[in-house]
């Protein structure tokens, strides 16, 4: 496979919920927590997904890897088409692409020692047999900046870092290509993060990893992805390379999103865009350009008027009237 | 301008069965009327501790407020009697919380819980706080006032269930406001809002803040003085723009240098090593020394005091003191 190729393609992907209510249980409307969103991943890149709570990117994550089934619209990794495989075909491609998650403590099982938990997914894939795997757990383990001495420790004894390193060698230790991290460094102290974001990093640089990196924290995503999207209520409103998007965003949400990022620099002057109100619920979107109801700069064609999501140059699209 | 809150060698502890936990060490702290000071620390640091020794909520027998006095104007806190305190507390000092729903009663409407506070401290009838309690609602900028009194704290979303907390910690114009990580669960958007707000009512009332705060960058945008905590110990304090332009504690540069900025990119972010030690074994030292990147030999056995080394800013660390082995990075 030659380095251009896109790793993972996610193409007009659509999760809806739906909404069921009354004696009969019957569906009486749909919660479009993913709408109409395409991704490329190219092999070695990272690509970063924004947005905040109720926007859908952690839904696009596991539709990806099939942990919940998609609606409609197509996931091709590796070119294979993730929804035409079989139970059989789908346990046989997992161990490609793996997921690693926020809180790693309630994704461990607290009476299972961290080795086995971490070798056991080698056993289950048929990877290694029982004699080989201490081996490879040391080596992943010490990738991660653990000690083989943690082989036998379960994991209450861990700190919060050192449970998203083991969750990091859980994923790790099957060798994947693509790594799905939803909010991998959300619940972690500042001190404990950074040292994290490095681990990330250096996987990358020695193992040639992909990632998808969902997060909130566009500072912390700046740091690490190639290629950022921004999601809102499900739609994906801007997606650009991460230096366009830093110093040229197009969407006022992006935007304004930039601009509330705390910045931890005394009296420093800049301009703020504090939108107003709540993030609608995704049961029931605004009709037109769904940001219109917060948009400081709406217009009476983006209450009727879905925007197009579209290239503004040098492949930096966005989904905005006014842009 | 006056203190309002001083806070002399406070100590509070909790007993394990492994042993006891010295959460907050030793510390002091004022704040002065119109004020805001940010402590700032990461878990098991000891902010939330100060904070709930100053309410009163320290739940005993497992943890102890064992030394000190939280002087609050002419009254000692920690001596005064639970009704006593029951008077100050939602009152002249107001507190809100991380998780806004668990403070709020599940099956009460927010209305009620808004008007409860108002007839206790503030003697309002029942009608009359009903009307204060429209008012405080609009306040907290949340339209649909009327209807939002009449919902349940579930029909809410996080940032209205947090502006609806700081409704009911305003409405009896309390002199001193503690916030606790009141943004931490709040997307970026929805923080905005809440400090902006936090801003404005601290201008217009000319209440004092004590802000807690795992994120520097929420320190910078609030704080007029900061609090650096570690392991239960205050490790530097100072004025804000001293102490961000020019941190003296290892700690507290590392802290600085391993957050990422937007705007600022780095090839490999700067992180300390290590990680907080565990409170049960800490022993005569400056507990950050096993992380520190200037460590020295009295560091591992004699323990800091804090001490002032200019006129804005304090530092517990051996790097500053007299006679002791100087070492610049």
């Amino acid at each position: 496979m030659s380095i251009a190729e896109d790793l993972l393609e996610v193409n007009h992907l659509k999760k809806y919920f739906p909404i069921k209510s009354g004696l009969l249980n019957r569906t009486t409307g749909y919660v479009k927590a993913v709408d109409d969103i395409s991704i490329q991943i190219r092999v070695g890149e990272t690509f970063g997904l924004v947005g905040e709570s109720g926007s859908g990117k952690s839904t696009v994550g596991r539709s990806i890897v099939r942990l919940i089934e998609k609606t409609e619209g197509e996931v091709k990794f590796k070119g294979i088409n993730v929804y035409d495989l079989g139970p059989e075909e789908l346990r046989k491609l997992r161990p490609q692409m793996q997921l690693i998650f926020q809180d790693p403590y309630s994704s461990l099982n607290p009476r299972v020692r961290v080795g086995d938990a971490i070798g056991e997914a080698l056993l289950d894939h048929g990877l290694a047999t029982r004699g080989e795997i201490r081996d490879h757990v040391e080596e992943v383990l010490r990738s991660c900046g653990l000690s083989s001495y943690h082989i036998d420790r379960f994991p209450h004894e861990f700190s919060g870092g050192q449970r998203q390193r083991i969750g990091i060698a859980r994923a790790l230790i099957l060798n994947p290509d693509l790594i799905i991290a939803d909010e991998p460094v959300s619940a972690l102290d500042v001190s404990i993060q950074a040292q994290i974001i490095n681990l990330f990093r250096n996987l990358q640089e020695t193992r040639g990893l992909a990632y998808l990196f969902i997060s909130h924290d566009l500072s912390v995503v700046e740091h690490l992805c190639n290629r950022i999207g921004v999601m809102y209520l499900g739609s994906m409103v801007e997606t650009s390379s991460r230096d366009e998007l830093f110093q040229n965003p197009l969407h006022p949400y992006t935007k304004a999103l930039l601009s509330a990022v705390p910045i931890p620099i005394p009296k420093l002057k800049r301009e703020r865009i504090v939108l107003k109100g709540d993030i609608p619920s995704p049961a029931n979107p605004p009709l037109g350009c769904k940001f219109h109801t917060r948009c400081p700069f709406a217009i009476g064609r983006c209450k009727e008027e879905v925007p197009e999501f579209r290239d503004a140059g040098g492949n930096h699209f966005v989904a905005c009237h006014l842009a | 301008m006056k203190n309002l809150l001083e806070i002399e060698h406070l100590s509070t502890h909790f007993t394990t069965e492994e042993g006891t936990v010295r959460a907050v060490d030793n510390i002091s702290l004022r704040i002065r009327s119109g004020e805001t000071v940010c402590i700032v620390g990461e878990s098991g640091c000891g902010k939330s501790i100060t904070a709930l020794s100053v309410m009163g909520l320290i739940e005993e027998p497992s943890g102890k407020v064992v030394e000190g006095s939280i002087h609050f104007g002419d009254k000692d806190l920690l001596k005064l009697g639970k009704n006593e305190l029951r008077a100050i507390r939602g009152n002249e000092i107001a507190m809100i919380f991380q998780e806004p729903m668990s403070s709020l009663n599940p099956v009460i409407t927010i209305g009620e819980q808004i008007i409860e506070p108002l007839m206790v401290h503030m003697n309002m009838g029942k009608r009359e706080a009903q009307k204060q309690a429209i008012r405080l609602i609009e306040q907290v900028g949340i339209s649909r006032a009327e209807q939002i009194a009449r919902s349940y704290p579930h029909e809410l979303s996080g940032g209205m269930l947090q502006r609806i907390m700081i409704a009911i910690a305003i409405s009896c114009n309390p002199k001193l406001l503690i916030a606790d990580e009141p943004t931490t669960a709040l997307d970026v958007t929805i923080q905005a809002q809440i400090l902006d707000m936090l801003r404005k009512f601290k201008q217009e009332s000319g209440m004092s803040i004590l802000l807690i705060t795992h994120d520097l960058g929420v320190v910078a945008e609030m704080a007029d003085y900061v609090i650096v905590m570690y392991s239960g110990k205050i490790v530097e304090e100072g004025e804000v723009v001293e102490l961000f332009s020019n941190p003296k504690h290892p700690y507290t540069r590392g802290l600085l240098k391993s957050k990422p900025i937007i705007n600022q990119r780095q090839d490999e972010l700067y992180s300390i090593p290590g990680q907080v030690p565990n409170p049960l074994e800490l022993e005569s030292s400056c507990y950050f020394h096993d992380r520190c990147d200037n460590c020295m030999a009295i560091c591992r056995t004699d323990e800091p005091a804090l001490k002032e080394i200019t006129i804005h800013q304090k530092v517990a660390c051996w790097l500053y003191e007299e006679g002791a082995l100087h070492v610049h990075s």
